[in-house]
């Protein structure tokens, strides 16, 4: 095995191909999860007024809503962690590993 | 809350006027971002100076620099006022501004600094051909850059008269003449700095407004909530959905300009070539959505402290859409000195926001027109350089310019545009360049004008430009009479509602009530009459996001398919090799 493959054969690698799989897996997924996230907030909007306008309970008068919106602004952040972390963790050690082969 | 609302009284004489304690923090301001932009022009030599701070920023500071690019005066201020004045629906609002920082981090950072070097057409033209797409991707860029522009310079010559008492051409005047040294003088690195420093500002400053407001409710928000629901004439409906979303398919519409758009915005894009990696552009957006989203959750508060603490009364008196609900609770709680201190540092945002606007406008001129179409890709930097800085000053003074023909003029639907633009001309393109094999140079130069196109028209037939500006006064003279028609039924019942005397025979009083039925019911066709007259829309929705960025999908799918080019897809193997490990991308 030379020390160094042309594109094509780096792109039939077994550990290009596992990265290239993931990554797209992640990304895909989170994506799909922030759709649902958001549209759904807005669907309870459009369709389910009530829903959002309940009384979270007790004597207070904060609404369900309040804390749906707040937690859809957080759950996106949650998820760009979520992507962070994976990528820190698994992603980079997977490019180092295939930069090796390639030798650069 | 009797105190409070006599400080905000008070409030109502000081905004408006010159205030010096303002005037001397902006001052300051602009003394700081001047010696940081004199000490980055002796660091800005090269295009990759220039555009991309030479690749120096890390991914915290590139973070910061993103928030301070994104987070604008108008969604500060206006935010704020849209909490105090409508409640919850001014929540909803602020939820569609961070969503679309996850779906830039997930599809589009890395990659974008793996292929390109300074602006997002070096993506999607990566494996195409260069001119057509540089052609259309500048058109798309320069397009969002001008009319985002635009809505930038006429808030802020609107605020900057309510909060520093200047008159509005003056301080569209200061604005783009401070915007056009900061890049001209210093680029992308005095850029990245002025917005570093206007993040931490608005950021702290915010934070220290929203601490003094939840002290006054023992820092519970079940508190705060508890007595905006009774403090507003709205009542328990002000913590409800309320009438902002009518339409579901015009929510979903504008929900997906807000999130689409924002990962399509040239001045946003542009900043992940300031870092030295994919792995610190990742990190940027992750601090960016922090501290973004974090600024949003304290915008709201900001509004929901002033409905109760300042009062929806005084706040709508000083400025009907509510904008300086923010700057009258600061008053309110940190005195004169605050006031001073926030109207400052909202004129700072304002200046990070156009700065980075204009930056990226002149690298799309620059880069992709002058460059990539008039050399062929063939010039030297000194040369890309110069037309930059000649585009600055260009860009800087139509913006003036256009800012000030606009004076008076309703420029809330151009922010509307800008990202249905952004998400339907440039970001298909961007992310069918970066995914699909089979994109050809037919596909993305139809998809990106199909967007822009798509997007203007159907926003000019909308009922936010159709009715609300073309038809305008139509639309006020329909309004006019049906409310005149009102008025009459009202003083007519009131008339007959005053027979019922206390004791009156129950008979009797059916009988009146009846009366009053007729009157109101003979008014209805009337009212009907009246309501038909009313200009009607072209295109139905508020904002055609939908329709565009679906036709820009389509288009550029179906054009693809019909124009195979296999060069292209023997480059896309290459492509990907550097979009998912960056070997070969720019440092």
């Amino acid at each position: 095995m030379s020390s160094k493959k042309s594109v094509h054969e780096i792109l039939e690698d077994e550990d290009f191909k596992s990265l290239s799989a993931q990554k797209d897996s992640i990304s895909i997924t989170l994506t799909i999860l922030e759709l649902v996230l958001y549209f759904g907030f807005i669907a309870l909007i459009a369709f389910n007024k009530p829903f959002l306008a309940q009384k979270m309970g007790g004597e207070g008068a904060t609404t369900i809503g309040i804390p749906i919106a707040v937690g859809t602004i957080i759950f996106s952040w949650v998820f760009t962690g979520i992507y962070i972390f994976w990528a820190n963790s698994k992603y980079d050690s997977l490019v180092r590993k295939v930069k090796d082969k390639v030798g650069g | 809350m009797p105190q409070a609302q006599q400080t905000a009284q008070a409030a109502q004489t000081m905004i408006g006027q010159a205030n010096p304690t303002a005037i001397m923090f902006f001052v300051l301001f602009v003394l700081i971002t001047l010696g940081i932009t004199w000490w980055a022009a002796k660091r800005t030599r090269t295009t990759k100076d220039f555009y991309a701070a030479g690749r120096s920023i890390t991914g915290f500071q590139n973070g910061l620099a993103l928030a301070g690019d994104y987070m604008s005066a108008a969604s500060f201020l206006g935010i704020a006022g849209l909490v105090s004045t409508k409640g919850y629906d001014g929540l909803i609002y602020s939820v569609g501004w961070l969503v679309g920082w996850p779906i830039v981090m997930f599809l589009i950072s890395e990659p974008l600094r793996n292929l390109g070097k300074y602006t997002f057409a070096d993506v999607v033209a990566y494996r195409l051909n260069q001119r057509p797409i540089r052609a259309a991707a500048a058109a798309g860029s320069l397009v969002v850059v001008l009319t985002y522009l635009i809505a930038q310079m006429v808030g802020a010559g609107t605020l900057i008269k309510l909060m520093f008492g200047l008159p509005f051409e003056l301080a569209i005047v200061i604005t783009g003449g401070l915007m056009i040294s900061y890049v001209l003088f210093g680029g992308m690195i005095a850029t990245t700095w002025v917005q570093i420093i206007k993040a931490v500002l608005l950021l702290g400053g915010a934070t220290l407004l929203v601490i003094l407001t939840l002290n006054k409710f023992n820092f519970s928000y079940t508190n705060l909530f508890n007595q905006a629901a009774s403090a507003t004439p709205l009542g328990q409906k002000f913590l409800e959905p309320g009438g902002l979303v009518t339409s579901p398919i015009d929510a979903f519409s504008l929900g997906l300009a807000l999130m689409f758009g924002t990962a399509g915005l040239p001045h946003i894009l542009m900043r992940f070539y300031t870092v030295p990696d994919a792995k610190a552009a990742r990190k940027s957006v992750f601090v960016a959505t922090g501290f973004i989203g974090y600024f949003y959750i304290l915008t709201v508060t900001i509004g929901f402290g002033a409905a109760v603490l300042v009062g929806q009364k005084v706040i709508t008196g000083i400025d009907a859409g509510g904008n300086m609900a923010g700057p009258l609770l600061a008053e309110a709680l940190g005195g004169n000195l605050f006031l001073g201190f926030l109207s400052a540092v909202a004129f700072a945002t304002i200046l990070a926001v156009v700065s980075g606007l204009t930056l990226a406008g002149a690298s799309a001129f620059s880069h992709d027109l002058f460059v990539g179409v008039i050399r062929r890709g063939q010039a030297s930097e000194k040369d890309e350089v110069k037309v930059a800085k000649i585009a600055t000053v260009g860009l800087g003074v139509t913006a003036i310019l256009l800012g000030i023909l606009f004076k008076g003029q309703n420029v809330a639907f151009l922010v509307g545009l800008t990202f249905a633009i952004a998400a339907s001309a440039n970001f298909p393109a961007l992310v069918m360049s970066i995914m699909w094999k089979k994109f050809t140079t037919a596909g993305a130069v139809t998809s990106i004008y199909t967007g822009l196109i798509v997007a203007v028209i159907l926003l000019i037939l909308s009922p936010t430009v159709w009715v609300d500006i073309v038809h305008k006064s139509e639309a006020a003279a329909v309004t006019k009479q049906v409310k005149t028609i009102e008025e009459a039924v009202k003083a007519k019942t009131a008339e007959i509602e005053k027979q019922k005397l206390p004791g009156l025979d129950p008979a009797r009083v059916a009988e009146i009530d009846a009366a009053i039925a007729a009157v109101k019911k003979d008014a209805e066709p009337q009212i009907k009459t009246a309501k038909e007259q009313m200009p009607k829309a072209i295109f139905p929705l508020k904002n055609p996001g939908i329709y565009s960025m679906f036709a820009a999908f389509f288009v550029g799918i179906l054009v693809s398919l019909m124009s195979p080019d296999k060069v292209a897809e023997a480059k896309f193997e290459g492509e990907k090799l550097r979009e998912y490990i960056g070997i070969g991308a720019e440092d």
